[in-house]
Formats: C-alpha cells, sequence, structure tokens
C-alpha cells in the first residue's frame, strides 16, 4: 500500500488474524508494510488492535494466551514462521512495550545490559552503551541508580535505550508518549526522529496521532481489527475523517 | 571466651550449611515466584548419590562430588522441564504444592534404592580436628565454611556480572519484558533450578559430614531448619540467604551452648530459629535484606 516497492521492506504483515483464548479475535486480516529506513506511524482508538498486532509481530502473545490465526509476518522478506520472542530479537527486531516496563529493581545500566543478552560481543555493548549513554546525557549520570527511581520521562528514554542495545533493524514503539508532559513527548519524539535518522526503521504505534503524524513518513490507522486507512503521513494528515476523530479539529 | 568462640565457630559452619539450603530456595523463588519444597530432597538424593559414588564404587571423593553435582544439576532441570514448566501461568501454590509432592517422592525413592540402614559416607577431611588454643576446630566446620564461601562469591559473581544471571534477575522482575529483551524465559528457569539443585549436593555432603557421616532418608528436613534463615534475610534476596543462614546457625548453636531455660525443657535451640525469625518479620516484613518493591509517588 505504500513504498515505493523497489526494496524489500523491513517489515511485511500479510492477512494477519489474531485470537486471544477460544473465541476472542482482535485482528481480521490486518495488512501492512514498512519500508527499511521509514519512521511508520500505527493509528487507532483504545482497543482497535494496535498492541496485539506489536505483540504478534515480537512473538510475545503467548504471554496473553493469544496466538495468530492467519497471514504471514515477513522480516526482511522472510517469514517469521513460529519463531519465539528471543528468535526475534536475534533476528533484528526491538521493542518499547507500552508501560515502559523497565525492570525497576535493576539499574539503569544492568537495564541497558539486560537489552543487550542477545549480543555475546562484551566490546560490541560497551560502545553501544556510550552511544546510548550519549544521546541519553540523564541516563548517563543516573547509570547506578535504581530505575524505578526515575522520573516517566527518564523511564522511557530508559525503554528506548534498552531496546536499541541490541542494535535493531526494526524498532516497535507502543504508545511512548503515554502519560508525559508535552515537553517531554517533544524530547521523546525528537529521538525517534534521530533513531530514523541514523538507519533503524521505526514502527511507531501511537494515542498522541499528531506528534505521530509529524515525525512519520507513512501512517496507518487501525480501526476493529482492521486497516481502515493507509498511506503517506502528509495525506493522512490531512485527510478530513482523521483530523476529525484524532487530531481534534472539525 | 573459649566456649564462646568454640560456639561461634560452629555455629558459622551451621549457618553456612543453611545458607547453601536457603540459596536453593532463592535462586527458585527468584526467577520463578515459586517455593521449592523440593530442595530438602536435592539435600537428601545429593548426599547419598555421592555416597554412590564415592565411598561405594570408589571414585574419588572430589570427582564424585563434581559428578553427582552435574547429574543433580541436570535432574533438577528435568524436574523443571517435566513438571514446572507445564504449570507456568497456573496458579503458584499449584506450583508449590507440585514441589511438596516431589519432597515425599524423592525421600521414597531414597528409602527403596539405598535399603541397607546405617550407610556411611566418607569424606576426605573425616573427623579430623585441629587444635587452635583452647578452641577445636573440626574440619568438617572449616570446609563447610570454606565451600560455602566459594560457592556463595560464585553466586554473587553469577547473577551481578554474567548475561545468564541478568536474564534471571530480569525474568523473576517481569517475564514478558524479559522475553520482549530477547531473554529466554525457559532457560532463565531451567539454570535456577539446575543450580539450585547442584549447590544442595554441597549442602547435604556438609550437613551429613558435620552429622560423622551418618547418612538418613530424613536429613533432606533440615531444609525445613533453613526456612527461618530464608525468610529471615528476604525471599528474594541471595546475600539475604547468607546473613540468615549465619544468623540462625548462631542462634540455634548458642542457645544450645548458653540458654539453659529448664521450664521450658531441652531443644530450645530447635525453637529460637523461629522467634528470632518472628522477631525480624514484625519489624521487617521484607526480611532483612529481602526487596522493598520501587514505588515512585
Amino acid at each position: 500500500m505504500v513504498g515505493d516497492g523497489s526494496a524489500t521492506p523491513v517489515l511485511e504483515v500479510r492477512g494477519l488474524s489474531v485470537r486471544y483464548g477460544p473465541a476472542l479475535t482482535v485482528l481480521h486480516g490486518v495488512d501492512i508494510e514498512v519500508p527499511a529506513g521509514a519512521v511508520v506511524a500505527l493509528l487507532g482508538p483504545n482497543g482497535a488492535g494496535k498492541t496485539t498486532l506489536l505483540r504478534a509481530l515480537t512473538g510475545l502473545l503467548p504471554f496473553h494466551h493469544g496466538r495468530v490465526t492467519g497471514g504471514e509476518v515477513l522480516l526482511e522478506g522472510k517469514p517469521v514462521g513460529r519463531a519465539n520472542a528471543t528468535a526475534l530479537v536475534r533476528r533484528g527486531m526491538a521493542q518499547v512495550m507500552e508501560g515502559r516496563r523497565i525492570f525497576a529493581e535493576l539499574t539503569v545500566e544492568e537495564n541497558l545490559r539486560a537489552g543487550a543478552v542477545t549480543v555475546r560481543d562484551r566490546r560490541r555493548v560497551a560502545e553501544v552503551t556510550r552511544d546510548i549513554f550519549a544521546a541519553f546525557p540523564q541516563l548517563a549520570h543516573r547509570r547506578g541508580y535504581q530505575a524505578g527511581y526515575l522520573s516517566g520521562g527518564e523511564q522511557q528514554m530508559l525503554a528506548i535505550g534498552r531496546a536499541l542495545m541490541s542494535s535493531p533493524k526494526l524498532l516497535l514503539l507502543d504508545e511512548p508518549s503515554l502519560g508525559l508532559a508535552p515537553r517531554i513527548t517533544e524530547q521523546i519524539a525528537e529521538r525517534i526522529v534521530a533513531v530514523g535518522a541514523a538507519g533503524t526503521t521505526v514502527l511507531l504505534v501511537e494515542q498522541n496521532a499528531a506528534m505521530a503524524l509529524s515525525i512519520s513518513e507513512f501512517a496507518y490507522v487501525l480501526q476493529a481489527g482492521r486497516v481502515a486507512m493507509g498511506g503517506p503521513a502528509t495525506v493522512l494528515r490531512d485527510d478530513p475523517d482523521v483530523q476529525k476523530l484524532y487530531l481534534g479539529d472539525g | 571466651m573459649d566456649k564462646f568462640l568454640q560456639l561461634l565457630l560452629s555455629g558459622v559452619a551451621l549457618g553456612g550449611i543453611y545458607a547453601l539450603v536457603a540459596l536453593g530456595f532463592v535462586v527458585i523463588y527468584k526467577a520463578s515466584g515459586a517455593f521449592n519444597f523440593a530442595q530438602g530432597g536435592f539435600v537428601t538424593l545429593g548426599a547419598y548419590m555421592v555416597y554412590q559414588f564415592g565411598t561405594d564404587w570408589g571414585l574419588p571423593f572430589w570427582l564424585a562430588l563434581v559428578l553427582v553435582m552435574l547429574a543433580m544439576a541436570a535432574v533438577g532441570m528435568l524436574v523443571e522441564r517435566l513438571v514446572i514448566r507445564p504449570m507456568v501461568g497456573k496458579p503458584v501454590f499449584t506450583v508449590v504444592l507440585i514441589t511438596l509432592g516431589l519432597l515425599l517422592i524423592i525421600e521414597q525413592v531414597v528409602r527403596a534404592v539405598w535399603t541397607m540402614p546405617g550407610l556411611v559416607l566418607s569424606v576426605p577431611w573425616g573427623n579430623g580436628r585441629s587444635q587452635l588454643g583452647d578452641v577445636t576446630l573440626r574440619h568438617a566446620d572449616l570446609w563447610t565454611m570454606v565451600s560455602a564461601a566459594v560457592l556463595l562469591a560464585a553466586f554473587f559473581l553469577f547473577f551481578r556480572y554474567s548475561r545468564t544471571g541478568l536474564g534471571m534477575r530480569a525474568t523473576a522482575l517481569d517475564q514478558e519484558a524479559a522475553a520482549a529483551q530477547g531473554i529466554s524465559v525457559g532457560r532463565s528457569f531451567a539454570v535456577s533450578w539446575a543450580v539450585a539443585a547442584a549447590v544442595a549436593v554441597v549442602a547435604g555432603v556438609m550437613l551429613v559430614s558435620r552429622g560423622g557421616g551418618a547418612l538418613s532418608p530424613a536429613i533432606g528436613f533440615v531444609a525445613l531448619a533453613a526456612f527461618p534463615a530464608m525468610i529471615l534475610g528476604g525471599l528474594d534476596s541471595t546475600g539475604g540467604a547468607v546473613l540468615g543462614g549465619v544468623l540462625i546457625g548462631l542462634a540455634e548453636v548458642m542457645s544450645q551452648g548458653y540458654l539453659d531455660v529448664s521450664w521450658l525443657g531441652s531443644n530450645v535451640e530447635v525453637v529460637v530459629p523461629y522467634v528470632l525469625m518472628v522477631l525480624v518479620l514484625l519489624w521487617r516484613p521484607e526480611g532483612l535484606l529481602g526487596t522493598r518493591r520501587v514505588e515512585r509517588v
């Protein structure tokens, strides 16, 4: 639906359906494409299935008694099949979960190391840690603190830093602006832009549509488990429905 | 003063054994939030297997010890895989009851395999003792302290610096978030059971050697004495297990040596650890070094 069709997209989702338990179907044949190097936004109301889509992509459905009932996911053109969460991280996916989910009782530095468990090379871990501390100076000052004592914004930065520790090809973020002050949201948005500029492909799930559309090239709108709209972010920004429903205009 | 030093030595050594048993509980509790009653069974089985490999089949003691630790690590992983893993997501209570069943099964297996009564485990230090002034150092106590110290240091380094150890700590805090980082939750569980079972072997051997080498299928019940140690120290704290173990060991030995409260009858030392535990819990419900949940207001 989006992209110029020449290069293999980093992520392709084809007809993905997901069910929780015996009867609750949450996704009904979702198609999404995330071109290499792009920042793609995924919008939609609460309960549309955004988080479920991320869980399905990253192998976390079993934690919620969910399973894929149809369709397929391709990472760099190769089907992921039934790969588990660990295998998917090794293949270049990393995520910032909804609600940050940092390890509150571990230190900032240990949280970052936890994001790098799939990286064998200790020197590489040290290098990436240095880069992340350079990008998030607040974290560097607090590297020995228990992460639970950080502010909400700092915890979100830690969650992003932790996800970047595995040097992912594709970074998935679930509502990184949730519960943060506008000024902090702005900082987070800047970091996401920087991550994209550094060559990591980004899939950004957001309620804050204005922020998401301002930093993404493409966007999809998910409604009741189906893709309702999709296209270049500039087009969606000008769409009357999107404006009415998500941007608070009209 | 000599009596005090003597008791101190003996108490710390006993505390080392409690610490090792408590450590086995803590490592599994930390990874999976489950309380493993079968730990006492691992202690018994480990001691009997070292007897089998070393004393009976004549392998050198240290070789037998290492082989049995490896074998028990495998047993621990097997138990986790077959009995515990299928219970993931079920109430912790169910898992705890299963481990209690395992304890009883292991004890019966030991009774069935080693039917001869009066088996004696031979250890290289035997019943040796050295005189330091007026204080007698039993070599069994010395070896207990040394092996406990070495294992505890290894634990500390493992959890703090290794990727697997960090992964286990992360798994204990938030399984799903750990999986999202690429940490294998199943592997964390398996390793925790392997480590707990291997440590139990050392605890079992030291316990038997402290009692002069006599084996009994009931030695696993000393694990019950490690309860107050672990709860006192903090269920989820390895450092707490050590501290709690030593405190309880000291309390037990000291009260045995000094407390002569005839109106309480004999064996006051059996009760003292629990009294200590209750007092500490009243003051700090999470135990001496247990984690206070971090909550920002």
